[in-house]
């Protein structure tokens, strides 16, 4: 009793002194001079959370399952973590034969860790099962460009075969593929893990391969506690680059908080982000181990063309850029995002190949009275929007300094529209219910220009769920997937997100950052552009 | 006696079906399209969309699809969750009994300190040791629980260095004493108010007066007459804390990372996991179904006077 | 005093009326003029009683004790100043928060929400599980049954699921459905505690008594049962009152509450958490109002307690 009650008063003198002491508890400088010996067989452990699904490449879409599907598994090709570029790995070669036509070499020596050899069979029969409808595989659209796709997933009705026609293997190390249209960048998706290989074992039992997976990649399974850790273990015969380390401990956590609170204290080695709520210490927190990367997504605020309140508005392009210069995202991202997002220029982040520095101009920058202005002429002074946004995301801090800013800078009324989760904001999205402006994001699925524009704003395509139509960006985003190379399509995409710009069919706030950290216990920890650490580079001291 | 129990035990099936009814036509209520929801902001798959609502009977009209449930659930099988793809026995068999732990702990707190503060204050009313106990449950009553919940890792676990700021293994009961006190905090300021309410009320009543005057001793007084009287208020807000306890350490598992019951009901209503959080509700319904049962017994053996037929 | 009261005064009048239909008649003195009678000589009362009216003043004319406007945000220069505790009454009093407004005018203005919230869901969670439960407790048999397995079931949906299933129907949401759907989620539990009182009461001999005298069901429920029977409702309501403004403040957090633009403490209390280790000023306030509106309304219902239980005179 008496020890509850003096924990208390201690716990109380706490909350008082918080600021004071800036809870800053732990003293890390002592140990940066000593040199520590690095133990190749270390394993380190990392903040995950539960997969949503069994580890299937071709169904993984969430981080959790991704971040390991990406350990056990190696593609064709990988993105260089710094520069983001496409390099072979288990590909010997990938060469295009014409605008639509590759043949791709399979390196020899590869194994999965049951031992048997990857071939050419096991990229081919993965796609094509990955693929087919019958196994309902939520990534299956990534094979969409491949020639006979429509014949393993028809619209409607169950498939016709099981194979696409455009895979072939002429023998067991190479395999040629016909793509139905010509898609200059379709290289850049071989990166992604629905195209990575299965063993024949998978095909007996998918469920139970689910629970128990065996990849080709530098790290094989060794359990899975569900709701508690994901335990891997360095492969020894990995063909690729050695791994620095001895395995991974997927720690699943389900508040990053938590997750943050163990990495300060030395019982968990790699964050994967930081939370909210650690931001502004993080640095102080962790000193040296704190990790401030560039991430390939972006943050949007989209507009609903359908909805009453813009479309009566007279000159909508010209209220939406009034909008946009009235935002102060510099302050923003400094102080209630604590510095976790960069200032958008663009619709594409920096990182991304197509990146194309100030593209939106005076548009994205803050000019209070421009806007008042802009905002007047076009009519919309009196207006009243609101941004949807899901609670569950974190975002209502941001929303409402977004719209301090619009109200207070231009007198258009603005609040936040709140729905509980993801799914029902997305449901008044998709059954075009919003208001006036939604919450929208868009995280890289690989590293081009084409990622972040054709998805998102071409007047059919299935992430456009604004409305939004313009003829410019359509022609030139068609020209540009017929193009003959990947720099020229590039290219063609540069000046159709330029299209953009005139009409504001959304606005773009910041871009993400990696903001992460380690623990004492390791070492060479970086992050690559998706914001996943490098694995393989991480080093483990010894105890 | 035992016929009562007979037929508390009988009612519990139609208790059981209502609660399963209910709970199955709330989650299918929830806005939004949970298998939709799977692809996130990525475009949907439409044939890949209509075959896993196919599988999980999601495109059947709702009684249908509790009948399908619950006739399953008769022959034992609880489901699978269509997002997770994993059994939902499995999944309580794993975390049901870690938030059990972490209750009982909570639970024990309760009983113990929050007793025997009840008493301190309720036999010393008005002087410091009340004044004391008022204020103390006071505090407790209006700080939020994560608040006291990040101060107590903080101080214990970050600044003092007692313990893990989280709970790394949470079958580790000696780990969960930390969480289970911030869990039990709320509760236990109401059973030391309750308790303290209830005894000086009763330290007013007749045969107090009239055991004392008998001469009896004092802790005869207290401990057989006193107690026993004072306690049926108490044991019925135990009674109903224990289950309440289950279903409401969410926010403290989360701050402590205990992998329990309270964050997959979060996250199965979340993303309307309805196998799931049918399965774990039915699981907490039937808790507070026997401790209710175990109250009303209790009220007889504290009060003679009280009678089942 | 007098004003503070009216709340107070008008639900015992209320249930007065409804439980002695002709007070006069019986007795000169009613229990309840009794009560009020001793409420207004117990300094516990006196003092609660200024807080809550001052509490009130607060909630309707905010503008009285503050000319800042609690939704006027400057990030660039105030984001999370600290407070300046000399400069009592002004904007940055008790410094500014997350979005760079005055957390002393926020703290004013949100008490209105706040205390509506508070004390309209103790007030209907009360009043509907106590009838629950009287009726429950008094009646036994398939009544009982009946009712409490009901609770039962109520008491298992959990609050996160009701509340989202709820908080849905409403297209727009004010403090008034989120009053509605906390007391159709809460009732429960003072229906479980006002059941187990009402069994210890009726067994006793005042109630055999005036049974026997030929009172009606109603008046004993009312005149009898209730007065002897309702302490413990009255420490767990009061209790659950600070409960409930938190509970407005998780569903803030959660997207179903009220809507990010209104002021309330439960809005404040779920932002401030999020600053908690830089700047636990955010939170500190609109906390310590809360305690100290909780703490005024346990008191009240103490001395309320002490002057309803007949057994003290």
């Amino acid at each position: 009793m008496r020890g509850a009650k003096s924990a208390k008063w201690v716990a109380i003198a706490g909350v008082v002194a918080l600021a004071a002491t800036a809870c800053g508890g732990n003293s890390s400088s002592g140990n940066d001079g000593k040199a520590k010996a690095v133990d190749p067989s270390g394993v380190f452990s990392y903040q995950s959370n539960e997969p949503q699904h069994p580890i299937q490449p071709a169904n993984v879409m969430e981080t959790g399952g991704g971040r390991i599907t990406d350990a056990l598994f190696s593609g064709l090709a990988d993105y260089n973590p710094k520069s983001g570029k496409l390099e072979n790995l288990v590909a010997q070669s990938i060469e295009q034969n014409g605008p639509s036509d590759y043949t791709i070499k399979v390196k020899k020596g590869w194994t999965f860790h049951n031992g048997e050899p990857v071939t050419a069979h096991s990229f081919v029969d993965a796609w094509n099962w990955g693929a087919d409808t019958k196994n309902a595989q939520q990534n299956a659209s990534w094979f969409s460009d491949i020639q006979g796709y429509s014949d393993v997933h028809p619209d409607k009705g169950s498939p016709k075969t099981d194979k696409m026609s455009g895979l072939t293997t002429p023998d067991d190390y190479t395999i040629k593929v016909k793509l139905a249209n010509p898609a200059p960048y379709w290289t850049y998706k071989l990166g992604y893990s629905a195209f990575y290989p299965l063993p024949k074992a998978f095909y007996s039992d998918p469920k139970k391969y689910g629970q128990e997976p065996v990849g080709n990649g530098p790290y094989e399974f060794v359990k899975w506690n569900h709701n508690k850790d994901f335990l891997t273990k360095t492969y020894a015969k990995y063909a690729g680059p050695k791994p620095k380390n001895g395995g991974i401990d997927f720690k699943f956590y389900t508040t990053s908080e938590a997750a943050y609170q163990d990495a300060v204290s030395n019982n968990l080695d790699v964050l994967d982000q930081v939370a909210p709520t650690d931001m502004a210490k993080y640095h102080q927190d962790l000193g040296k181990r704190a990790v401030d990367a560039p991430q390939n997504a972006i943050q949007t605020i989209a507009v609903a063309e359908y909805a009453p309140a813009i479309k009566n508005v007279k000159d909508h392009a010209k209220f939406i850029e009034g909008l946009s210069m009235a935002i102060d995202r510099a302050t923003i991202t400094k102080t209630v995002l604590a510095g976790s997002r960069t200032p958008a220029t663009g619709f594409v982040p920096p990182a991304v190949d197509g990146y194309k520095a100030n593209a939106c101009g005076e548009a994205c920058s803050y000019n209070p009275a421009k806007a008042k202005q802009l905002v007047q002429e076009a009519d919309g002074a009196n207006a009243s929007i609101s941004i949807l946004y899901n609670a569950d995301g974190g975002h209502k801090e941001w929303v409402t300094a977004v719209c301090a800013n619009i109200t207070q800078n231009t007198g258009v009324k603005c609040d936040g529209d709140a729905k509980a989760d993801f799914k029902t904001a997305l449901d008044v999205r998709t059954k075009k219910k919003v208001q006036s402006l939604y919450r929208s994001g868009w995280v890289q699925d690989y590293p081009l220009n084409a990622n972040f524009l054709k998805d998102l704003y071409g007047s059919t395509a299935a992430g456009n769920e604004g409305g939004y139509s313009n003829k410019d960006f359509d022609k030139l985003a068609a020209k540009a997937d017929k193009a003959a190379t990947l720099e020229e399509s590039v290219k063609l995409y540069q000046e159709a997100e330029a299209a953009l710009y005139k009409d504001m069919p959304a606005i773009p706030l910041w871009y993400y950052k990696t903001n992460a950290g380690y623990s004492e216990n390791v070492t060479n920890v970086s992050y690559d552009t998706f914001g996943k650490p490098v694995f393989t580079d991480v080093e483990v001291y010894k105890k | 006696m035992g016929r009562y129990v007979a037929r508390r035990l009988l009612q519990m099936i139609p208790v059981f079906i209502g609660t399963t009814l209910l709970i199955f036509l709330m989650v299918y209520s929830l806005p939004g399209d949970p298998v939709r929801a799977l692809w996130g902001d990525r475009p949907v798959d439409p044939v890949a969309l209509n075959q896993l609502r196919h599988e999980y009977w999601f495109d059947r009209p709702v009684l249908l699809q509790y009948w399908h449930y619950i006739s399953n659930v008769f022959t034992g099988n609880f489901g699978t969750s269509f997002v997770t793809g994993r059994k939902v026995t499995d999944v309580i068999g794993e975390s049901f009994p870690v938030t059990l732990r972490l209750a009982l702990v909570a639970f024990a707190i309760e009983i113990v300190i929050g007793l025997a503060l009840g008493l301190l204050s309720g036999l010393n009313r008005g002087k410091i040791a009340d004044k004391f106990v008022l204020g103390l449950t006071l505090l407790l009553i209006s700080v939020p629980v994560f608040v006291l919940g990040y101060i107590f890792q903080t101080v214990f676990g970050n600044q003092l260095g007692w313990v893990t700021p989280t709970v790394q293994d949470s079958n580790d009961i000696s780990q969960l004493i930390l969480p289970g006190v911030v869990l039990g905090s709320l509760s236990f300021a109401y059973v030391a108010r309750l308790s303290r309410t209830s005894i000086a009320e009763n330290m007013r009543a007749d045969y107090i007066r009239t055991a004392v005057a008998k001469g009896l001793p004092r802790r005869r007084v207290i401990g057989v007459h006193l107690l026993r009287n004072s306690l049926i208020p108490v044991v019925t807000f135990l009674g109903t804390d224990l289950g309440a306890l289950m279903g409401g350490a969410i926010v403290t598992e989360g701050i402590f990372n205990v992998h329990g019951i309270g964050n997959e009901l979060y996250r199965s209503i979340n993303q309307s996991d309805n196998a799931t959080v049918v399965g774990i509700v039915t699981v907490l319904v039937i808790i507070y179904l026997v401790t209710s049962l175990v109250v009303d017994l209790l009220y007889a053996a504290l009060d003679p006077r009280i009678r089942y037929v | 005093m007098s004003e503070a009261l009216t709340t107070e005064t008008a639900l015992e009048d209320k249930v007065a009326t409804e439980a002695a239909p002709n007070p006069s008649q019986d007795r000169p003195r009613s229990l309840w003029s009794d009560a009020w009678r001793d409420l207004r000589r117990n300094p516990v009362f006196v003092v609660s009683g200024l807080l809550i009216l001052l509490l009130l003043v607060i909630a309707a004319v905010p503008s009285l004790f503050t000319s800042v406007d609690p939704k006027f945000a400057d990030l660039a220069h105030h984001y999370l100043k600290p407070p300046n505790y000399s400069h009592i009454g002004q904007a940055d009093w008790f410094g500014y928060d997350g979005q760079g407004r005055s957390v002393y005018s926020r703290v004013l203005y949100g008490a209105r929400a706040s205390i509506i919230v508070g004390v309209c869901t103790t007030f209907g969670v009360a009043v509907l599980g106590a009838l629950v439960g009287m009726f429950a407790g008094y009646y036994g048999g398939w009544l009982d049954s009946l009712l409490s397995r009901l609770t039962d079931v109520f008491f298992g949906v959990p609050l996160l699921l009701g509340a989202i299933v709820i908080l849905n129907a409403f297209t727009h949401r004010t403090v008034w459905s989120v009053v509605v759907a906390m007391v159709l989620l809460g009732w429960t539990q003072i229906a479980r505690v006002m059941r187990g009182s009402v069994i210890t009461v009726k067994q006793q001999d005042f109630v055999q008594a005036a049974r026997a005298l030929g009172a009606g069901t109603g008046r004993i429920l009312f005149r009898h049962i209730l007065p002897n029977a309702v302490a413990p409702v009255i420490v767990v309501s009061t209790i659950a009152l600070g409960g409930y403004i938190a509970t407005e403040a998780t569903l803030s957090y959660l997207g179903i509450g009220l809507p990010p633009s209104a002021v309330s403490w439960g809005n404040d209390i779920s932002s401030g958490q999020t600053v908690i280790r830089t700047a636990p000023h955010v939170l500190f306030f609109p906390s310590a109002m809360l305690s100290i509106t909780v703490l005024a309304f346990i008191m009240l219902g103490d001395a309320v307690r002490d002057a309803l239980d007949p057994k003290l005179r």
